[in-house]
């Protein structure tokens, strides 16, 4: 089981004094988490991609390249890579480059955006939303997996004796989730190629996204990838934590008043009723957490938002030692209990290696 | 065989003419179904009437207008009007229109979920004065929903709660009762959901893939 972080990279103004950080400011913050998150014990930075302000990360693998620099262990990863808006080829280029320099550690989560402008400013169709994210997918699963690739599709220019270089680490292609919040036809596109299903359940109820866990799981088996149990599920989380419960709720109510998606909606006290945001006691992010695995079933990967909605730098890093020290221990213990055996843990290029390898002794 | 009729009024007072109006026109289409009327002689069957009240919802229907999901009641609100066998929309005329909060409950719901549902549509209003808002608003918007929407809409100004003659009030209500109870009663069986859930309008991936297909 991974656990992690995974940012949108907003710069946001601190609703408590007024103050907006600069992007470079919001930059070097995120690294600075980035590292923390490491240093905490934990195991994967997700940073989101954005066009357009108040959001800093377009270019998530310059980002990640200087995370790989300074990380030892951490698996730097996306949340998420535009698929429709961004070239299927360069996405190839960019994250084999990224994986070799970051000795492996390196997966990433497709996502088709949720900004319209930005399908038109990249020359794109927002009404060819999904086909967009198949067939670039299609295109970017065949570059990494053949040397020399001919290819032709709706919409991009065709491909005649193409290499995609460098070539993936040890032949082996990043591992790549599908991050979907509504679409059951992402679900049945990680479905087929055997990849991971990312469900962003943060700001919804859960009965939607059992829905597409299920359907996921279903299809996974359909294709010949494993058991329904050994699906590949990531869930998102959102959490703010402090010893004391009433403490954290007044620390982070200004925070959620305010924040861009939700905030001027729903009561603190309605939308942690209703979606996964916790906001309390480490226990009760526990305990919040691990009843995830009984709606869903075990699962890879667990990502908190932490750095949002305008919350100071000091803020985050001490809500990621309260994870790191009081929360990731435990539930990496509670949800290694009862887990079967033949459940896989998150991927990471190490296991994949392991599973290419043993492939071909059976062959 | 029970048919399910949802009324949805937007009115705001209490009590409301609004829902005077729903609850005349939901009584004559109850009467309709099961008693039978020259179109449908004898009737032939039960009538479940739920009165969905948009007052009540008011906050979860603009919290789902900001957080994008429904609130739980907001939610069996929705399910109950996607699943109906037929529709009765009623609302106040605000500043020339229908009411934003009656607009907003359907802003929420899902643009096919009541696509060939039958809707009887009306409306008050202090005077007669506004009444083309039913041909000129209410009944494009249900167009757009693609629902059943039938021919005769009813208005109810503040004159027609004591008046009495041919041009009644409640002979409006009879006829758009016996056109609803005839779209209703039409229908094959009656409907258990809206079937837009997630995984049971999915493309199998070998289509989506054939589609993209190069052409030649």
């Amino acid at each position: 089981m991974q656990f992690g972080i995974f940012t949108v990279g907003d710069v946001t103004t601190d609703p408590t004094n007024g103050r907006t950080p600069s992007e470079h400011e919001r930059i070097k913050a995120m690294v600075t988490i980035a590292q923390k998150v490491e240093e905490v014990g934990l195991d994967v930075f997700a940073t989101g991609e954005h066009h357009n302000p108040p959001f800093v990360p377009s270019s998530p693998t310059t980002m990640l390249g200087y995370v790989a620099a300074r990380t030892d262990r951490l698996i730097l990863s996306t949340s998420t890579t535009l698929i429709t808006t961004n070239d299927p080829v360069k996405i190839a280029e960019d994250f084999a480059m990224l994986q070799h320099l970051a000795d492996g550690r390196v997966d990433l989560m497709m996502g088709r955006g949720n900004t319209g402008p930005v399908y038109p400013w990249f020359g794109k169709d927002i009404r060819q939303g999904i086909p967009l994210a198949v067939e670039n997918y299609a295109l970017l699963h065949k570059l990494w997996r053949e040397d020399t690739v001919d290819w032709a599709g709706k919409f991009r220019t065709p491909l005649q004796s193409f290499t995609s270089t460098p070539r993936p680490l040890d032949g082996v292609p990043p591992f790549v989730w599908h991050g979907s919040i509504r679409s059951p036809e992402i679900a049945e596109q990680a479905a087929y190629y055997g990849d991971g299903f990312f469900a962003n359940n943060i700001f919804w109820p859960k009965e939607h996204f059992k829905k597409l866990i299920e359907l996921y799981r279903e299809r996974f088996a359909y294709y010949g990838h494993g058991t329904p149990e050994q699906a590949i599920v990531g869930l998102g989380g959102q959490v703010f934590m402090r010893k004391n419960s009433q403490d954290a709720v007044r620390e982070f109510r200004p925070y959620f008043d305010n924040a861009p998606v939700y905030g001027h909606g729903p009561s603190l006290e309605d939308f942690t009723e209703q979606t996964p945001l916790t906001v309390g006691s480490p226990q009760e992010v526990i305990d919040k957490t691990l009843a995830f695995r009984e709606t869903f079933g075990d699962y890879q990967r667990q990502l908190f938002l932490m750095d949002h909605a305008g919350l100071p730098l000091r803020t985050v890093l001490e809500q990621l030692d309260l994870l790191g020290e009081e929360v990731v221990p435990v539930l990496r213990r509670e949800f290694a209990k009862g887990r079967p055996a033949d459940v896989p843990d998150g991927p990471t290029h190490q296991s994949l290696l392991a599973r290419r390898d043993t492939k071909e002794v059976d062959v | 065989m029970t048919r399910r009729i949802v009324v949805i009024t937007a009115g705001l007072g209490r009590p409301s003419s609004t829902r005077l109006l729903a609850d005349r026109l939901a009584a004559a289409v109850r009467r309709d179904v099961t008693d039978g009327n020259v179109d449908n002689p004898g009737g032939d069957g039960e009538v479940e009437v739920q009165v969905v009240e948009l007052r009540d919802l008011a906050n979860e229907i603009a919290q789902n207008m900001v957080t994008g999901f429904p609130g739980p009641q907001l939610r069996d609100a929705v399910d109950a009007a996607t699943s109906a066998d037929g529709l009765i929309a009623v609302t106040p005329v605000f500043t020339g229109s229908y009411s934003g909060l009656f607009k907003s409950f359907f802003d929420v719901i899902d643009k096919d979920a009541l696509a060939g549902t039958p809707v009887l549509i009306a409306a008050t209003g202090g005077t007669a004065r506004h009444s083309l808002v039913l041909e000129h608003a209410m009944r494009p918007l249900f167009s757009y929903l693609r629902a059943v929407v039938v021919p005769t809409a009813v208005y109810a100004a503040t004159e027609d709660w004591g008046a009495a003659g041919d041009d009644s009030l409640a002979l409006r209500i009879d006829r758009a009762a016996a056109e609803l109870t005839a779209q209703v009663t039409a229908r094959p069986v009656p409907r258990g959901g809206t079937g837009a859930e997630a995984g049971e309008t999915f493309v199998p991936f070998d289509q989506q893939l054939a589609a993209l297909a190069p052409e030649g």
